[in-house]
């Protein structure tokens, strides 16, 4: 038998559905997979083999009945950011040291109520803070990709490393992740993959672990655009219990992907052709736009003034959400406690033992900027910048253009432990240039894999669309994709 | 605008957490970097531009004043390093 977990999430399906395998057989490839990956590259913190198989047996008692939802019988990892009843929920943090949550996320209830099978929790940044999924407390994930004819170990991006990593090394059939500044989209362009953040309300933030409430989505990671469209519409939906869920009907986002971009306009923002970029970017990059007029779209170039902004204002945005988030670990409730001599000590010491590195700076930079005196020489006018770069995809939306491409990072995946990077935070800050703006406005991004760099690294395009408008960005994704027509899997050496 | 050594002490107070005497430096030196970074966006001209509270044009529901859920203490209390009588215990706040 050909191996299972080759298959995309859509032949899976297919093939359950044809009944040319079982859930169950493919859920024990996926488990052999891992077994055998993991000690390589660390994608998994916390696995579940058992829970697996019992769901994976549901799902062919249903599917022997031509029964079962859209995702029946396919296994999924999930990123331990999502509150999983009774199942490891950490965020890769030692504060929440032995958390086993006693409910479910919504976007997790839904997968399941679609027949998904979960496989286990998936490595990543601690509490999605970081851009190469260093900062875990379980250690990094390795990307499955080498540059060619070399044997160092590469970080898959952040902050969902373990969902593009075991993704792209086939050890699940998709994922779920999340994205405050690009830690969806930069992680799927490192290791050519597929990965979109919605709009801001699209899928319910109930369950899912805060790092900054107002930037915070979540989002699919997979190995194909239609993949990624599949479990799109699973994972998305209104949900009463996320204040800012949006009550709006969620579209079959597979049915869009083939829909072509006959017709499009395709706005090109000059403030993203970037000092010192890369050459083989800047190729890619026109590459992508010469795909997209050969299938009938046109293109615009367009400016958006506030770009260069997003970024700073972004580091006023998040740690100040971040710190009020993470005040509520405090060794009371849940997790880490480290006993002191009275209260505060105790909260103090538990932080101070609890968080690490990364974390701590940014709640301390959050602190910061709340503080007394500061918020409105910081926070106030984070948020009037905030307004300002909305302002700019307004205007260009508003003069015709549809969707807009750009390059999804600065650069291929780097090493792990890269010194440059570890000795000055803003210089790992720059790896979201290309994707905080997104979030800044809440609008939808999907990173697509389109090219490779001079070391056979994967390069990935970005397009950026109109509120609610993920089917477009499908359609113009399928289209580079399409185009693209690399293969952009690794070679196996785990 | 940076932060001296004090001032690093002070945040980590606020924030709770222990900033041991060897780390104010660490803190010191990153802390700068990051306010150095963002101090950026004193150029732009913000004048007359409302500060964003929604990223997309909604008021906020407001469910009904009502009791929904509830009355499984046992499982509030069920991660807690430590508990009493379903009861959060901590050490001793009021002498």
């Amino acid at each position: 038998m050909t191996d299972l977990t080759r298959l995309s999430l859509a032949d899976a399906r297919k093939g359950l559905k044809d009944k040319s395998f079982t859930a169950l057989e493919l859920t024990d490839a996926y488990i052999g997979a891992i077994e055998a990956a993991n000690p390589s590259l660390n994608a998994y913190v916390a696995t579940t083999p058992e829970q697996a198989r019992d769901m994976a047996k549901a799902s062919d008692a249903k599917l022997s009945q031509r029964q079962g939802g859209a995702l029946e019988g396919i296994p999924l990892g999930i990123k331990d950011l999502f509150a999983t009843k009774g199942v490891h929920t950490q965020a890769a943090s030692h504060i929440l040291d032995g958390f086993k949550p006693e409910y479910e996320s919504t976007v997790t209830a839904n997968l399941w109520r679609d027949g998904a099978v979960m496989l286990g929790k998936l490595n990543m940044d601690e509490f999605a803070m970081g851009s190469s999924n260093e900062t875990s407390y379980y250690g990094p994930v390795v990307s499955p990709f080498r540059a060619e004819g070399s044997n160092a170990n590469l970080v898959p991006g952040g902050s969902s490393g373990g969902s593009a990593a075991a993704v792209a090394a086939w050890l699940c059939a998709g994922a779920t992740a999340t994205d405050t500044g690009g830690s969806i989209r930069q992680p799927a362009a490192f290791t050519g993959t597929v990965g979109i953040k919605p709009t801001y309300g699209r899928c319910s933030r109930w369950g899912t672990v805060a790092f900054a409430s107002s930037l915070d989505q979540a989002g699919p990671i997979a190995r194909t655009v239609e993949d990624a469209a599949i479990l799109m519409t699973s994972m998305s939906g209104f949900d009463a219990k996320d204040s800012t869920s949006v009550d709006i009907p969620v579209p079959d986002f597979a049915a869009a992907v083939e829909r072509g971009v006959k017709g499009l306009t395709i706005g090109v923002p000059k403030e993203y052709r970037m000092d010192g970029m890369p050459a083989e970017i800047e190729k890619l990059w026109a590459e992508g736009l010469e795909w997209l007029k050969a299938e009938g779209a046109s293109v615009k170039d367009i400016s958006l003034p506030h770009t260069k902004y997003a970024l700073p204002a972004y580091y006023i945005v998040a740690p100040a959400e971040a710190s009020s988030n993470l005040a509520r670990y405090d060794g009371v409730k849940y997790g880490l406690r480290v006993s002191g001599k009275d209260i505060t000590d105790m909260y103090e010491l538990t932080r101070a033992e609890g968080f690490g590195r990364e974390v701590k700076r940014r709640i301390m930079i959050g602190t910061y900027v709340l503080s007394a005196g500061y918020f409105d020489a910081y926070y106030v006018k984070a948020q009037k910048v905030r307004t300002l770069i909305k302002k700019d995809f307004e205007d260009a939306f508003n003069a015709g253009v549809d969707a807009i491409l750009t390059p999804a990072t600065p650069s291929a995946a780097f090493g792990i432990g890269d010194e440059a990077l570890a000795s000055d935070p803003v210089a790992m800050y720059l790896n979201d240039i290309f994707t905080v703006t997104v979030n800044m406005a809440g609008l939808p991004g999907i990173a697509v894999p389109a090219g490779k760099d001079g070391q056979g690294l994967p390069l990935g395009l970005q397009l950026i669309g109109k509120p609610f408008d993920e089917e477009t960005l499908f359609a113009a994704a399928r289209v580079i994709e399409k185009s693209a027509g690399g293969d952009f899997a690794p070679k196996q050496w785990w | 605008m940076s932060v001296d050594a004090a001032t690093v002490k002070r945040i980590g107070r606020l924030a709770r957490i222990r900033i041991e005497e060897e780390e104010v430096a660490a803190y010191q030196t990153e802390l700068n970097a990051i306010l150095g970074f963002v101090e950026q966006l004193g150029e732009v001209d913000v004048e007359g531009v409302e500060a964003m509270t929604s990223v997309t044009p909604m008021t906020l529901r407001r469910r009904d004043d009502v009791v929904s859920d509830g009355n499984y203490a046992e499982k509030i209390v069920g991660n807690a390093p430590l508990t009493e009588d379903n009861f959060f215990m901590v050490p001793k706040v009021v002498e």
